[in-house]
């Protein structure tokens, strides 16, 4: 069964893959997704048994490779936690693949599209089944590759292009920690596989290992690499630049990658090393304070972005950090149910906010929305519940699942706590802001499309004219809002009038199907993941360290800490609704007043910027200064081209003598003699003597 | 006669038929071509029945054969090992690859082909060579087609190229002869495996060393004799890029554990710091330089040289992992820098230029061709799947075991090996298709596709099944490790040398 469900994605992908032209696009949409919605029903059954049984197992593919003392297996581990994955992936993966039907009808391109979608699952799925660190890194970086082609799925676009490299190369910074962390791992414990490292983590609690020149606790350090690759794939603070420029790919791809299931990688993988992680404290504070300063950094920006679908990148961003925070303070769990609740939700938004550009005719700024919820009610209901379960309301997914992880973070002693408590707290009240900022100014108000032309603005991507009521003091010129190039002009041609109309019925199916999720997942899964069954359901797949009490201790906590989420969803949906829908025209005012404040934050606190100064320029030109002037002009220089110039002098030299008059030739033979004779008489005189009178 | 004097014979009598065609060009030009397929085809069939006949779970020298030749020392010793047979099976395997890319060769094909045939018959030779001579004999000759091929049927500064290949090889290959006269000198023999059991003296294994180097570093290369790659690259036809890139190259690594690591092991222990700081750098500053090139062969080039430096790297921390991980890198790299060339080769035979700028959107016009050449970029790039990920990953393993402060640097090459060869697949195959020279251009036609696709095939397969090549390789590897470690006695000393980097 579990091969059932990791390998019919990328039969899915071979095939369409291979003969989608054969098959035609229709054929291929159908079969990858019905590939798809098989593999996840096998995955709820898996989960059943696992999670509520004793289907736990080790199933063994065969042999990657070997040398020497190190093995590396393909294998599946089939655990709690993996099963738990499982039906996140394969559940949103199908629903995203039937939503793509309805999305991308207009793209010629749609066979390849299917193709690296199921390449995605496939690959995802061989990351939360790995058994080892190496066939881990496999999926790692597997689905970094299908997020590289996805995000440059329009490749005609620069910008596309652009994002799509960038992407995998900020990954790639993650996993060149990644990469010295599993070497660390396997010196330390001589092996890769979980069944070596876990038994021996007890073993190995203080040992030090000497590494650029420190003595570093070894676990910790090892804990520390590895959570570099966690960082770049979940878009941690420092290696969060990718995400936002992610957002040039299709809808659909930033609802399965970028927001439900490759993003939570490194959450997945903390959670997955929770006995490593557990025995290394140092590297659970870094966790918490990259985790907390996450969720408050990436709240900041999302506060001021204009376009829907950045707004709802920004967020997930500040959820994952929550989610890190959770893992930081040795709530396993808690993190990874907020990983489980967030799929839900934050998928519906971003599937929802892909029906809203599709009603839009490819329109993806928010100031030239408003009042659509008229025109398309369906998508705007599961908007707002969308948005009340990320703001945590009471009863929605979020709720449970994001109040866990702030109380677990009020009660934790470990170091950085105090500080994740304030900045997630803060983080709760700007979600809520912007949520509902998000969602007022897209569905509620007076509609601000109906003046502007779509077709010019179709062609032209920063020509669109800033709306009156635009807060804008600088324009963002990084804000593209354009989605399909190649579908736009002969949609827009036909069209007379700009009326948003409601999407299909394979785009709104997958919205209700998670919408519903985000209503009761939380709820239904509560006891499971963190309450009473917890013991029976996880069966020791998350590990927590014997002094770790932090789920029983988040019970007890005080009053005004298990009410403070709450309030500040409320402060924050209160302050959005009078900025947004009472005096529409108080944003615009409070940022001409803040002018550097609200730069600094609509310009993303300037990283790409200063990133662009560090490293990316930098690098460029220092390999061209060592091409032209290391390789060029000093080891060429000073090597062959120096030498065969000066063997060229040299002859030249001779040359010149050649000149043929034989009178010059009379005159250095003259010197010649005059000199043999000065010689002989000196120096070469006196031993010829000396052998003359021998 | 055995079975590996065959191979080295096949390719000649090839030669030598091809060398008696007369007649209309057009027909001398298609016999020339079709014969050498047929004679490089018969080659590599042979050669896969002598790896029938190799029993990879013995580290000892098989299908050993023996002919008298200049003396009673010096003689015509052939066999294999674990280490020289996959770069057998990757010379015969890649000879009808390059044929199949020369084609469309116009100019003199009958000299041509014989140069290719001429140049397999000394690169299998150099792999076979079980005696010291014999090698050198075979080390050196292949020069001689090598810049036959670049110097004639080269691009526009050929010559300059072809003198430059030349200089540099010959330089460091004058100081090897001197090496293997005093190692004759010294142990009476030239006999690869006496000399394997002989111990020298420890301030002449510095030298021999030192010489052996010279040699072998400039055919690598590493830095800082690298810069003849780039240029030699450049100009030679696409079967000579193909040629150099995927086999000629492999001789320095390849040496670098036949003689230098078992023959002179104090000494490599001495010098395994120096080879470390020369890797990191090859690999950290080509890759910079890469990022510059704006000509697609000498970017690959570049590429090839910071590929290098994992394998000089990975050998010399004689760690199974380091080891391995360097044969299975250069063997990898063999078929994906192969590829690469071939594929610029695919679109230099429609535009005739090289230049990055020159292409856009090919991928509107070529949806074959992309598939291709993602696959080769993303293994060029080292992506776990590829054949690319393997090597790299087993040579920094055994580099952080033996000294962290080398994986931690060399893996930085993980970092940027992605730009380039992003940005240079992005710049060629993406984007709008607005160039009007390239609205025409066609998708690989059945010849170029018989060539890409078994290497798509290939890089795949060893990418997630890489226990052929690590298997063979293992026994030897272990014999290796184990007789250099008895040989520094205790591995203390080997320690020291080690610790001044970190």
């Amino acid at each position: 069964m579990y091969h059932a469900i990791v390998f019919l994605p990328l039969v899915g992908f071979l095939i369409a893959g291979l003969f989608g032209r054969l098959i035609g696009a229709r054929a291929s949409e159908v079969v990858t997704t019905a590939l798809l919605f098989l593999s996840c029903v096998l995955s709820w059954i898996a989960f059943v048994n696992v999670g509520f049984g004793t289907g736990a197992t080790r199933i063994q593919l065969g042999q990657w490779f070997a040398s020497g003392d190190m093995v590396v297996d393909w294998a599946f581990r089939i655990d709690t936690l993996t099963v738990v994955m499982l039906i996140v992936v394969t559940t949103v993966s199908a629903l995203v693949h039937l939503y793509s039907i309805g999305y991308m009808h207009e793209d010629p391109h749609r066979p390849r599209f299917f193709a690296y979608l199921s390449l995605f699952t496939f690959a995802m799925l061989m990351l939360v089944t790995a058994d080892n660190l190496v066939q881990m890194f496999f999926g790692w970086e597997g689905v970094g590759l299908a997020s590289y082609l996805l995000i440059g799925f329009w490749y005609e676009k620069e910008s596309a292009r652009a994002a799509a490299i960038k992407a995998f190369i900020v990954n790639r910074v993650g996993d060149f920690g990644f990469a010295l962390g599993i070497f660390l791992v396997f010196v330390l414990f001589g092996s890769v596989a979980f069944d070596g490292i876990f038994p021996r983590v007890g073993d190995l609690a203080n040992t030090s290992f000497r590494f650029l020149g420190f003595e570093w606790h070894a676990l910790t350090l090892a804990c520390l690499l590895l959570f570099m690759g966690a960082m770049g794939k979940s878009a941690q603070f420092l290696l969060h630049t990718w995400l936002p420029d992610a957002m040039e790919g299709p809808t659909p791809v930033s609802a399965l990658i970028h927001a439900a299931t490759m993003v939570t990688a490194g959450v997945f993988m903390v959670a997955r090393l929770s006995p490593l992680f557990e025995a290394a404290p140092g590297a659970q504070t870094v966790v918490i304070v990259i985790g907390a300063t996450t969720a408050f950094f990436a709240a900041t920006i999302g506060l001021v972005q204009n376009d829907i679908k950045r707004v709802v990148a920004y967020s997930t961003c500040s959820q994952l950090g929550y989610m890190f925070v959770g893992l930081g303070v040795g709530a396993y769990s808690a993190g990874i149910f907020h990983l489980f609740t967030h799929a839900f939700f934050k998928a519906l938004l971003f599937l929802g906010a892909g029906s809203v550009i599709h009603a839009m005719h490819h329109e993806q700024d928010i100031r030239n929305m408003g009042g659509l919820r008229r025109h398309i009610p369906f998508t705007a209901a599961m908007f707002a519940i969308g948005t009340l379960a990320l703001t945590g309301f009471p009863f929605t997914a979020g709720y449970f699942s994001k109040d866990a992880i702030i109380e677990a973070a009020y009660v934790s002693h470990r170091g950085g706590a105090a500080y994740a408590f304030l900045c997630v707290v803060i983080a709760a009240f700007m979600t809520s802001f912007y949520s509902w900022r998000l969602y007022f100014l897209t569905f509620e108000g007076a509609p601000r499309w109906g003046h502007h032309g779509h077709a010019a603005q179709a062609a032209h991507p920063v020509a669109h004219g800033a709306p009156p009521d635009h807060e804008g003091v600088a324009h963002d010129e990084r804000s593209r809002d354009i989605e399909p190039p190649t579908a736009a002009p002969h949609e827009h041609g036909a069209h007379g009038d700009h009326r948003p109309h409601e999407s299909p019925l394979a785009i709104l199916i997958p919205l209700g199907v998670l919408a519903l999720g985000s209503l009761v997942a939380g709820f239904a899964a509560k006891e499971w993941f963190i309450g009473h069954h917890y013991g029976e359901f996880w069966k020791g797949a998350l590990f927590t360290a014997p002094d770790n009490k932090i789920l029983n201790e988040i019970h007890h906590v005080p009053l005004w800490v298990a009410l403070s989420p709450a309030v500040m969803m409320a402060l924050g949906f209160l302050l959005a609704y009078a900025m947004y829908i009472r005096d529409p025209a108080r944003p615009a005012r409070l940022a001409a007043e803040h002018p550097v404040l609200y730069r600094f934050l609509v310009n993303k606190w300037y990283f790409d910027e200063l990133y662009d100064l560090l490293f990316v320029r930098p690098a460029l030109r220092l390999g061209r200064f060592l091409w032209r002037t290391g390789d060029g002009r000093i080891i060429d220089g000073l090597g062959p081209d120096g030498i065969s110039a000066r063997v060229i002098d040299v002859t030249r030299g001779v040359v010149r003598l050649q000149t043929g008059y034989v009178y010059h030739y009379a005159f250095a033979m003259l010197i010649g003699v005059a000199l043999l004779i000065t010689w002989y008489l000196t120096l070469g005189g006196a031993g010829w003597g000396g052998g003359g009178a021998h | 006669m055995g079975l590996l004097a065959g191979l080295l014979i096949l390719p000649l009598v090839g030669a030598a038929f091809i060398l008696t065609l007369r007649g209309d060009a057009d027909a001398v030009r298609s016999n020339a071509r079709w014969a050498s397929l047929f004679t490089t085809l018969g080659t590599f069939l042979l050669s896969l029945w002598a790896w029938g006949r190799f029993d990879a779970a013995s580290p000892a020298f098989q299908l050993v054969e023996t002919h008298a030749w200049l003396t009673d020392t010096i003689r015509f010793k052939l066999g294999v090992d674990g280490f020289s047979m996959p770069f057998v099976l990757l010379t015969t395997f890649l000879m009808p690859f390059a044929i199949l890319a020369s084609w469309s060769i116009e100019h003199r094909p009958k000299e041509y082909f014989v140069a290719f045939l001429v140049l397999e018959t000394t690169m299998i030779g150099v792999f076979v060579a079980l005696d010291l001579v014999l090698f050198y004999l075979f080390f050196e000759a292949g020069l001689i087609p090598m810049f036959l091929i670049i110097g004639i049927w080269g691009g526009k500064r050929r010559i300059y190229a072809s003198f430059k290949f030349f200089l540099y090889t010959l330089l460091g290959s004058l100081l090897m002869l001197l090496a293997i006269m005093a190692m004759y000198w010294a142990a009476g023999t030239t006999d690869v495996p006496a000399l394997l059991q002989h111990r020298f003296a420890a301030n002449l294994q510095t030298w021999l060393w030192l010489a052996f180097f010279a040699s072998f570093a400039v055919k690598m290369p590493m830095w800082p004799v690298h810069t003849w790659l780039p240029d030699a690259h450049v100009e030679a036809p696409t079967a000579g890029s193909i040629i150099l890139a995927a086999i000629l190259l492999k001789m320095g690594g390849y040496g670098f554990i036949r003689f230098s690591i078992a023959m002179f092991p104090d000494a490599s222990a001495y010098f395994a710091p120096l080879v470390y700081a020369l890797s990191i750098v090859a690999i950290v500053y080509t890759s910079l330089v890469a990022l510059a090139q704006e000509d697609m062969k000498k970017l690959i080039a570049y590429s090839s040289v910071a590929h290098m430096g994992f394998v000089t790297m990975g050998i010399f921390t004689m760690t199974p992992q380091g080891v391995q991980g360097a044969m299975f890198q250069m063997i990898s790299h063999g078929l994906v820098s192969g590829a690469l060339f071939a594929s610029v080769g695919v679109i230099y035979d429609r535009m005739h230029t090289r230049e990055i700028a020159a292409y856009g959107g090919l991928v509107n016009r070529m949806p074959l061709y992309a598939v291709a050449l993602m696959v080769f970029t993303l293994a060029n790039v080292g992506l776990p799947g590829t054949s690319g990920f393997v090597g790299e990953f087993l040579t920094l393993q055994g580099a952080f075991k033996a000294n962290p402060w080398v994986s931690f640097l060399a893996t930085t090459g993980v970092i940027l090996s992605a730009p380039y060869m992003l940005w240079l697949y992005s710049r060629v195959l993406y984007g709008p298709l607005e160039k009007p020279s390239l609205k025409t251009i066609m998708d690989l036609d059945r010849r170029e596709a018989a060539i890409l696709l078994p290497l798509v095939a290939l890089v795949i397969y060893y990418g997630i099944v890489p226990g052929p090549i690590l298997d063979s390789v293992a026994a030897s590897t272990e014999a290796l490790i184990r007789g250099y470690q008895s040989a520094l006695g205790t591995t203390q000393t080997a320690a020291a040398p080690l610790a001044v980097l970190q």
